[in-house]
């Protein structure tokens, strides 16, 4: 099922393993292979709602698998624009292809400058392999 | 904090296999190989392979085996003759639940106990301490391993003919010599197979090669769920009877045993709380521990890959026992409905 590990170098990482997509003054988040393969298979996503304001470093919902619950952090702050409905239907969207359809969340950023603070994908690799 | 995990004789076959090992009870064991819901999924519909050798075996044998076993355990051990096996509990002076297992009447003045890992050495001291002339207690766990094949095809991938639940006999797999039981906890049809331990590894590849897939306690789990079989330390423990977890059927109330008192009042009276099985009715996965308004709380919770909803079991107030009736659990600070629903919560082909 999941797809094979991997960091997109376009992507910016959060130590809590979330990655977003800068985009302008919006950003789309979501969770890393590395999370993803950590839980398993998720079966359901407790999403924020939409035009709910997201602090960085605090959670904005939740993920489960059969076996676990796990926080979603967000690595920056802002507000809810979008929630993805298909991964609310089918969490498992997020073990076939988290940096893909498996996003979870796009915030409109309330301070752009918090992204100098996020790993690059090689900062976040070297953070896995200590752990 | 590095305390020591032990491991079955299938560790490293587990490992090979790519399953992710979790602790469970003191041993290293695994969780899952491919994945939760396609293991559950396989056994549902066809078959798959458990290792549950870290569960314990113990043997009590002696002329007054028998009557060491009736004074202790809550079932009616008279009820069955050599070559079946009976549910049965071990119950404490209050009538709650030290442990429960599965007692395998191997001829008049030998039984064989398995009982759930977590529980072997206490019950083990259990029957040591009450041990009467004439009757012999022996831890023999290290012994033996045991295979849980499951699923409606399990007799016809291992070459057996299926037999009637809650039998056993001696049966062999492509030559490995093994005691097949016609027990399980998935609630589909299949056996345990008790093992010598040497002989272990091979039996668990010659039960691979037939065709059974490889799964992990964590669709043990969703499984006996589903089939609303309780587990022993969540669903009862020493602290709850067995009436009021609705286990009034393997309690033989006409006899004397330890905790026989008790549990006859219970049920006279009523139980105030009782194990209702109940099935979310909004997205929300109920966990261990969460609290039910009223008074209850799940003693049980997961997500059903046959429902693909959240599913579990709790204490409720009895009248709120009854099925139909409306829960609210408090899912980490967010109230989410469910219903009491009849058991088991997914109907198998042996449940049903």
């Amino acid at each position: 099922m999941a797809a094979t590990e991997s960091y997109p170098g376009e992507l910016k990482y959060h130590r809590e393993h979330d990655w977003a997509r800068i985009e302008d003054d919006e950003a789309v988040l979501g969770i890393t292979w590395f999370a993803q393969d950590a839980l398993g298979e998720l079966v359901h996503y407790e999403a924020p709602a939409e035009g709910a304001s997201v602090a960085k470093d605090e959670s904005y919902g939740e993920v489960e698998s059969v076996k676990a619950v796990s926080d979603l952090i967000s690595p920056l702050s802002g507000e809810v624009v979008a929630v993805n409905a298909k991964v609310v239907e089918e969490p498992e969207t997020v073990n076939d292809d988290a940096y893909g359809e498996g996003w979870l969340i796009r915030i409109r950023l309330s301070d752009p400058s918090e992204v100098d603070s996020l790993l690059d994908a090689a900062a976040y690799r070297e953070l896995l392999a200590s752990q | 904090m590095a305390q020591t995990l032990q491991q079955t004789p299938l560790h490293d076959r587990h490992v090979a296999l790519g399953a992710r090992m979790v602790p469970f009870a003191g041993w290293e064991m695994p969780v899952q190989y491919a994945g939760v819901i396609p293991e559950h999924r396989a056994v549902r519909r066809d078959c798959g392979v458990f290792d549950v050798s870290h569960m314990g075996e113990i043997e009590i044998e002696g002329p007054r085996a028998a009557k060491l076993l009736q004074s202790t355990l809550s079932n009616d051990l008279d009820r069955i003759r050599a070559g079946q096996a009976q549910y049965t509990l071990l119950t404490n002076e209050t009538g709650g639940v030290v442990d429960d297992l599965i007692v395998y009447k191997l001829d008049e003045f030998r039984f064989l106990l398995v009982v759930n890992a977590a529980n072997r050495a206490v019950d083990y001291r259990w029957f040591r301490d009450r041990e009467i002339p004439g009757s012999d207690v022996r831890d023999v766990s290290d012994e033996y391993a045991l295979l849980a094949v499951q699923g409606p095809r399990a007799f016809e991938h291992l070459g057996l003919p299926d037999a009637k639940a809650f039998t056993f006999a001696e049966g062999e797999i492509d030559g490995i010599v093994c005691m097949v039981n016609r027990t399980g906890y998935t609630g589909e049809a299949g056996c345990e197979l008790l093992v010598m331990a040497e002989d272990a590894g091979e039996l668990w590849d010659r039960v691979l090669e037939r065709g059974a897939q490889p799964c992990g306690l964590g669709a043990r789990d969703t499984l006996r769920l589903e089939a609303c079989f309780p587990l022993h330390g969540q669903d009862i423990t020493p602290e709850t009877d067995a009436i009021s977890a609705g286990l009034t059927w393997c309690c033989a109330l006409d006899k004397e045993f330890t905790g026989a008192d008790p549990l006859r009042e219970i049920k006279e009276r009523g139980p105030d709380r009782k194990l209702a099985p109940f099935v979310m009715e909004e997205r929300a996965i109920p966990r261990t521990g969460m609290a039910i308004d009223g008074g209850g709380e799940v003693t049980s919770g997961t997500h059903s890959p046959m429902l693909d909803r959240g599913v579990g079991m709790g204490y409720v107030p009895a009248p709120d026992a009854k099925p139909g009736t409306e829960l609210t659990i408090d899912v980490r600070g967010r109230p989410r409905r469910a219903r009491v629903v009849k058991k088991p919560i997914y109907p198998s082909h042996e449940t049903a």
